[in-house]
């Protein structure tokens, strides 16, 4: 084997399982292709192979993975892509790695991100932007960019993200990979650094849609440490459907192309003639307030990270700015350690928490948040599962979009809505524009991750869309 | 629109700090994007109950024992400063 770092995640763990490969090689491969990466996907990679012994008998034999930097891993950097928490060695690890460490992964490397999860470029970070491998001068999308990007090039087998309004399905459809954002709840939050606690969501990346399956079976769980973590009332079953006989798929009435790149819009379509060919019907559906989903985000997102970020005050950890009183030390602090996104949002928070304003932002963006879940129930009384491209464009060049924060934020405009009812939702590869991967979403009522991925597993199939890491770009 | 005073305002309620040019930017920046919320106002939402949270789940207890906290001094490793079994910080009347 040539390119241990071209595996998936099921075959190296089927090569360990029967002796053909040993985990500890596994890992050193990874481990060196990560060390020597430069596309600044890392923050912190493992200097050392660990003894894979215990993790080897496990489940998951020890297959190394990436995590995003804003879950807390502890004695090692966790920094959510912020200077105010730069050096921080948190002294608890976030639920979902230990239960993943648990099932037999090993912590390769944390990666990069957009600060504290806010950004849809990766170029929020203070730990400088993430390069997309199919194309160095573009994006790789965010907010966890690193990820998508580390899993795209070879750099890991798989990876930990988390998803507020698209920030798994976004760079997964940049960087021509599968990404899952699972039903609201279903994951633990405890030990991920928050930004929007009524969506944060933590999903898997992988290669393909078996490896996503695979470790999404080992992620959710109720957790005792997170009061709105619900665990998944099935398990999750490896996919295995062929064909997509009978299923009915939801196109968006609105979705027109208006917006969306053309080449987005003819990958977008060609897959859904695809899916025909296998089986599947494919109607309109109504979602009124779909349009409305963006304005209601960028209301409670910011919102809910205003009042989360204001625990980060140089009193208990991270860094500290000198002054003569208590207050100047607060806002000094801030001043010279939060990014300008962080600052912006937590700017439009407060202001729309604040007194005289409240009703109108918060508490209306929260009734907009409930027409657009009713929208979805209906909508799913008619059809399996809901499908757009994920994201509007492909990866776009460095700096493109940094001076224009409404710009950026269109990104997000068929992930969002999905995010604000709490679904579940895939992004799978579906084709190229102009050498760069489309994404397309498939997104399913609460709980219906099974469904989903049956659907993208026999999709994948015959999309047959190439992500084997050496062969990036072969075919562009 | 919001203004410079409404920015220092907010800035003031959010404990941040922003420079001279910091206020103009945001004062700009932050005006767009109420813009684009603006567009929530079109909407009719008297009889609308708001979602603050999407996944039903009742009040979660967890039994009344006592458990292990975070040992002081693992809580003390990170700090910025630290005095007397404590976390030291500017007094608030200087």
């Amino acid at each position: 084997m040539t390119h241990l770092t071209d595996l998936t995640a099921k075959t190296a763990i089927d090569a360990i399982t029967s002796g053909d490969l040993d985990a500890a090689e596994l890992f050193d491969a990874y481990r060196s292709a990560a060390a020597a990466e430069d596309l600044n996907a890392y923050t912190w990679v493992a200097d050392q192979t660990p003894d894979l012994g215990a993790a080897a008998a496990a489940p998951l034999r020890g297959v190394p993975l990436a995590v995003k930097d804003l879950f807390c891993t502890a004695g090692v950097p966790s920094q959510a892509g912020s200077r105010i928490l730069e050096g921080y060695r948190p002294p608890h690890t976030a639920t979902v790695v230990e239960r993943l460490a648990a099932a037999g992964t090993s912590l390769l490397g944390k990666t990069n991100q957009d600060e504290f999860a806010m950004g849809s470029s990766n170029e929020n970070s203070a730990y400088g932007p993430v390069k997309n491998p199919w194309d160095r001068s573009r994006v790789p999308g965010g907010s966890s960019g690193g990820s998508a990007a580390a899993v795209a090039a070879g750099l890991a087998p798989w990876a930990l993200g988390t998803d507020t309004g698209g920030s798994i399905r976004q760079p997964a459809a940049l960087c021509g990979i599968v990404g899952l954002k699972p039903t609201y709840g279903t994951v633990s939050r405890y030990g991920m650094i928050a930004f929007a606690s009524s969506l944060d969501q933590a999903g898997p990346f992988a290669r393909d849609v078996t490896d996503v399956a695979l470790l999404y079976s080992h992620m959710h769980g109720r957790d005792p440490r997170d009061a709105t973590s619900v665990g998944h009332p099935e398990a999750t079953v490896l996919p295995t459907a062929e064909r997509m006989d009978g299923l009915r798929l939801g196109v968006p009435e609105d979705l027109t192309g208006e917006g969306v790149e053309p080449g987005v819009m003819a990958a977008f379509e060609a897959a859904l003639q695809t899916a025909r060919d296998l089986g599947a019907s494919v109607e309109r559906v109504a979602l009124p307030h779909a349009d409305y989903g963006l304005s209601a985000y960028y209301v409670i997102a910011p919102a809910e990270a205003s009042s989360n970020l204001a625990r980060f005050d140089g009193v208990r950890y991270g860094r500290r700015s000198g002054a003569d009183d208590l207050v100047s030390m607060y806002t000094k602090t801030r001043h010279d350690y939060f990014g300008d996104e962080v600052k912006r949002r937590i700017l439009i928070g407060t202001y729309a928490l604040s007194s005289g304003f409240y009703d109108a932002y918060y508490a209306g963006a929260q009734k907009v948040r409930t027409l657009i879940a009713r929208d979805f129930t209906a909508a799913f009384a008619g059809v399996d599962l809901i499908v757009t491209p994920t994201s509007p464009g492909v990866a776009f060049p460095l700096g493109a979009k940094t001076d224009d924060p409404l710009a950026m934020y269109l990104n997000d405009y068929f992930t969002v809505p999905i995010s604000l009812a709490g679904l579940p939702a895939i992004s799978l590869p579906c084709g190229l524009s102009e050498g760069l991967p489309v994404g397309l979403q498939l997104a399913g009522p609460a709980f219906s991750e099974n469904r989903i991925l049956d659907a993208a597993y026999a999709w994948e199939r015959a999309l047959a869309f190439d992500s084997t890491p050496s062969r990036i770009g072969a075919a562009r | 629109m919001i203004d410079r005073t409404q920015v220092l305002h907010v800035a003031r309620l959010a404990r941040l700090q922003l420079t001279d040019d910091e206020v103009g930017r945001m004062s700009t920046e932050l005006s767009n994007i109420l813009g684009h919320i603006e567009k929530l106002s079109a909407l009719d939402l008297t009889d609308v109950e708001p979602t603050t949270h999407v996944v039903a789940v009742g009040s979660a207890l967890r039994p009344d024992v006592v458990r292990e906290s975070l040992p002081r001094e693992v809580a003390f490793e990170q700090a910025p400063d630290i005095a007397d079994d404590g976390f030291r910080v500017p007094s608030p009347q200087a």
